[in-house]
């Protein structure tokens, strides 16, 4: 089981979240070329080692994060949330 | 090379069995080869025997980083099926069925091919119509299916759950040709049949680097020295991208997943046929292998991968499904459990094909389906390494096809390789 330290709820079991995948990738704007989003949509890194990706945890705070993780050991470095700044403006509402 | 017979084993019966040769060498590596096939997988070994058969060319070497079969080869559940539906798949999962029909003849080597029948589940009248329509389209490839009525399959498999199943049962689609088998005599028997031609397998040769000039490979670098060749062709399912990285390639619509399978106890014969369920988020496919432990799987991990270890919750999952179509299993106990890395494609479909390096050979993007394709991907990709074109059957294999809009999607999921199950 991968424990992620969820910024929002604490350290939670794998199993409360989906995988979203190779945080790498940005898609192009609409009017790109078919090359550019053939590149975005169909190919991969497919890194052994650390990789930055993202994960939702769906049974939780329903939030995206962005985690680097090794794919061949499962260790984790950092959990972060998708959204830049997200964390500080839920703290200046409370 | 002693032939595997009758007489030869009553001659060693009573001569103390001192009469057989080693199935297969030991071979130093050469300075080079015409051909370098990278991975002693059992589509390595496949080609590198069909190399020899086909197109009589017997100067070749298939290096493997551990032993030969060590990988992906020991650790899947070992079905063997055709019902694919998709232009592409269905001729070329038709093809290996047939070749999978005649492999113990052809490799003197007993794969313990047995053709059981693989039945599909039905769970709904929609779920009845799709497998009716896919079937109907397996025929144009003369891949026999039938569908089966609620009581022709209690009078076939009596152990389901027909009675307070869930999701209940109201049939079956069922390919009888298909079934199972054994993992290892598979790549033992292409090795030995391979060896026989004359092709080095070469063991404990890991691939450290690509040697290039202008524009080809000319060696591949191993810790066993650098091995020169003038045709390389890779077949390393799960670790394609990084051998791709070595030639400096950049990316691959392929991402490594981990698959889990397990084997139970032995039991007494329970299950004659390979029994798959699929429903809602539910995946299983199980079958009874000839020592009598019960063979299944399911999903795979979910997440990217390239560890070769299963996770937890799929353990639970699939233990979940088992004991809901099948509740005899409950009080039966897990033998062993392990997990396999594998390329994951962005259709779900294999990748056969030319690379942009000239004397560069790609196999790679097996999904689950690496184990039945064995025989027809050492064929078509032999096929392609020699003749330096691709079969008409595997025109749409090639890296480019999304560029050009086809996309072989038999699950119909999209872009997502963790989807292709």
């Amino acid at each position: 089981m991968i424990r992620i330290k969820c910024p929002f709820c604490g350290e939670r079991d794998h199993s409360e979240f989906t995988y979203g995948g190779d945080a790498s990738i940005v898609y192009p704007a609409l009017d790109a070329t078919a090359e550019e989003w053939h590149e975005a949509v169909f190919m991969r890194e497919n890194i052994r080692g650390m990789q930055t990706e993202t994960w939702h945890h769906v049974n939780g705070c329903r939030m995206w994060l962005i985690v680097q993780r090794d794919t061949m050991t499962h260790e984790i470095r950092s959990v972060r949330p998708a959204h830049e700044g997200l964390a500080g403006v839920l703290e200046d509402d409370r | 090379m002693t032939r595997y017979n009758a007489w030869n084993v009553l001659k060693n019966g009573i001569t103390g069995q001192k009469g057989w040769d080693r199935a297969w060498r030991d071979p130093q590596p050469k300075d080079s080869y015409e051909i370098v096939i990278v991975g002693a997988g059992l589509h390595g070994l496949a080609t590198a025997f069909y190399l020899a058969k086909n197109h009589g060319i017997r100067n070749i070497a298939v290096v493997e980083k551990g032993w030969l079969g060590g990988g992906n080869a020991g650790r899947n559940t070992t079905i063997v099926r055709s019902n694919y539906m998709m232009p592409g798949n269905r001729f070329f999962y038709e093809h290996s069925l047939k070749l999978w029909e005649n492999l113990s003849h052809e490799l003197n080597f007993n794969v313990m091919f047995s053709q059981r029948a693989h039945i599909s589940l039905l769970h709904s009248p929609a779920a009845r119509d799709a497998a009716a329509r896919r079937y109907n389209t397996m025929r144009l490839t003369d891949t026999g299916a039938e569908l089966w009525d609620l009581e022709t399959l209690k009078r076939e498999v009596p152990h389901l759950n027909y009675d307070n199943a869930r999701f209940p049962i109201i049939g079956a689609a069922v390919q009888s040709r298909a079934g199972s088998a054994r993992h290892d005599a598979v790549a033992w028997g292409y090795a030995r049949g391979a060896d026989q031609y004359g092709v080095d397998i070469i063991q404990n040769c890991e691939v450290t680097g690509v040697r290039r000039e202008n524009g080809r490979v000319t060696a591949v670098e191993t810790t066993r020295g650098d091995i020169g060749a003038a045709k390389v062709g890779f077949a390393v399912a799960g670790n394609t991208s990084r051998l791709w990285r070595m030639v400096e390639l950049g990316k691959l619509p392929i991402e490594t997943h981990k698959l889990q399978a397990f084997v139970s106890e032995p039991l007494k014969p329970l299950l004659d046929q390979v029994v798959v369920f699929g429903v809602g988020g539910a995946h299983f496919y199980i079958s009874q292998s000839d020592k009598g432990g019960m063979v299944f799987g399911g999903d795979l991990d979910w997440y990217k991968s390239y560890a070769q270890r299963g996770n937890l919750p799929i353990v639970q999952d699939v233990a979940e499904a088992a004991t809901s179509i099948l509740p005899c299993l409950g009080r039966v106990r897990l033998l062993r459990h392990w997990s396999g890395v594998m390329d994951m494609s962005m259709d779900g479909s294999p990748f056969i094909c030319k690379t942009p390096v000239e004397n560069l050979y790609l196999n790679a993007g097996w999904n689950y389906g690496g184990f039945k394709a064995t025989p027809a991907s050492g064929w078509y990709f032999a096929d392609l390494i020699a003749n330096d074109r691709p079969d008409p059957v595997i025109e749409n294999f090639d890296l480019g096809r999304f560029s050009r809009g086809v996309n072989i999607d038999e699950r119909g999921a999209g872009p997502d390789p963790k989807l292709h199950g």
